[in-house]
């Protein structure tokens, strides 16, 4: 025997459910309760950067659209600086930028979308620079675990080459799924495939 | 990133439930089915929003009155508290807590819920607290009801209140469910089963708690939340180019 090791163990994770929209969205659950709902602006009016747009849908293993998914992004402001504490320029972050948000699949279609600012590049661990990106968190009914990932910009060919996450991406054709596509000047395509040949890259982190 | 005492511990995902579990069958096809890719966090893992007083109104805790409507919700009045701590047993002050939850009757105020049970008409089922200093946070509420689910022919849900929670780093995000002592469903359930080691799954049972029962108007159920505690590292070799 040895002395126990006294930590706590994570409360594990269930399934958001079907009705996750009451507690984080209730106006897409069908009625009006708090006086703000969180998550709906992520750059605020003062944000510096591209103003963007990015659609896109959650596939489930047949290939269905997933109608009842919720998005949470959390990114960098358009200088690569994230709003809190640890970052060490946090200063320097835009009031009002919240650099969080929220979002829900459309009850009849699947597409979802966020309108944000385009994040800048941001300092990596060691010092290697990470390629812009948008972090990700998917949940829904059926996902016992929320799922992480990140999102890229399919403009940004040469940070994306140098990326370190995406160069660890060993089968080097699914780095694509990470990659949102340009459709027009500040709009981008971003789909999820949680299953199949497309399957998106997802991350323990 | 050069400071790796932001780092969060590596979750257990042998605690947690997998991806793919056969018995809740809505999981089947909303599972990945390669591997996650496992990696070193960043600045974009160990920050997350922050948020504060003014992200939440007055009455969003109390479930029995933010969404009265001349009357208060039928049910048995409960207060839900607790804290949230890390795996270190530090609280985790200032982070928000999301709940939501069926009415007495076992009937989500949500437009695609057709259960037969009725609407509450003094019942939303929502609510959001910060945490105090301590890691604090409370909510008065009805209890849940049980209702049925589409999965075997007859499933049931034992009541459960669904809970959020933020923690400090995005990271740590955060989705359960909590359910009630004494409740004869809980073991029967797939979505509970979904988690393969029994002390989990207790972690997710709130024992009744006289002590923080209001005499003649309310009962108590206590819940405690750990998120994903930060590493303290006293040595740390570092790998170049890593």
């Amino acid at each position: 025997m040895s002395q126990p090791l006294d930590y706590l163990k994570e409360t594990p994770s269930q399934t958001a459910g079907p009705y996750v929209h009451i507690g984080l969205a209730p106006g897409a659950a069908g009625f009006e309760i708090f006086e703000t709902e969180l998550g709906r602006d992520i750059a605020g009016p003062n944000a510096a950067g591209e103003r963007i747009r990015i659609e896109g849908t959650v596939f489930d293993g047949t290939g269905a659209p997933m109608k009842d998914v919720l998005i949470e992004t959390w990114q960098a402001n358009a200088a690569g600086i994230h709003p809190h504490p640890a970052d060490p320029r946090v200063s320097e972050v835009e009031a009002g930028f919240r650099g969080w948000g929220r979002v829900i699949s459309d009850f009849d279609t699947g597409l979802w979308s966020v309108d944000t600012v385009k994040p800048g590049a941001v300092r990596g661990r060691s010092g290697r620079m990470m390629a812009p990106h948008i972090s990700l968190w998917i949940v829904a009914r059926g996902i016992n675990v929320g799922l992480q990932t990140r999102l890229y910009f399919g403009d940004e060919d040469a940070a994306n080459a140098a990326d370190p996450l995406l160069n660890l991406i060993e089968q080097v054709h699914r780095r694509a799924t990470l990659i949102a596509e340009r459709t027009a000047p500040g709009r981008y395509r971003f789909d999820i495939h949680l299953q199949g040949d497309r399957e998106t890259v997802f991350f323990d982190i | 990133m050069n400071r790796p005492t932001d780092e969060f511990f590596q979750r257990d995902r042998t605690w947690h439930p997998p991806a793919y579990a056969r018995d809740y069958k809505t999981s089947v096809a909303r599972s990945p089915s390669l591997p996650l890719l496992s990696l070193q966090q960043s600045l974009s893992e160990v920050t997350g929003p922050t948020f504060g007083h003014r992200d939440i109104g007055p009455l969003d805790h109390d479930l029995i009155r933010n969404y009265a409507h001349g009357g208060e919700p039928v049910g048995e009045r409960i207060i839900v508290h607790g804290r949230v701590l890390d795996e270190n047993a530090r609280p985790v002050p200032n982070t928000l807590v999301e709940v939501w939850q069926a009415n007495a009757g076992g009937r989500y105020r949500h437009k695609k819920d057709t259960y037969l049970a009725p609407i509450d008409p003094n019942f939303g089922g929502c609510g959001r607290a910060l945490t105090d200093e301590e890691g604090r946070y409370f909510f008065r509420t009805v209890k849940p009801g049980a209702y049925p689910w589409r999965n075997w022919v007859n499933n049931w849900r034992p009541a459960h209140i669904h809970v959020s929670v933020f923690g400090s780093g995005f990271a740590q995000r955060l989705i359960t469910q909590m359910y009630f002592e004494g409740d004869p469903l809980i073991h029967r359930c797939p979505i509970v089963n979904t988690i393969p080691d029994p002390r989990a799954i207790d972690s997710l049972i709130a024992p009744l708690d006289l002590n923080a029962a209001v005499p003649l108007d309310s009962l108590a159920y206590k819940f405690d939340i750990v998120l994903r505690g930060r590493r303290s590292t006293l040595f740390e070799n570092r790998l170049e180019g890593n």
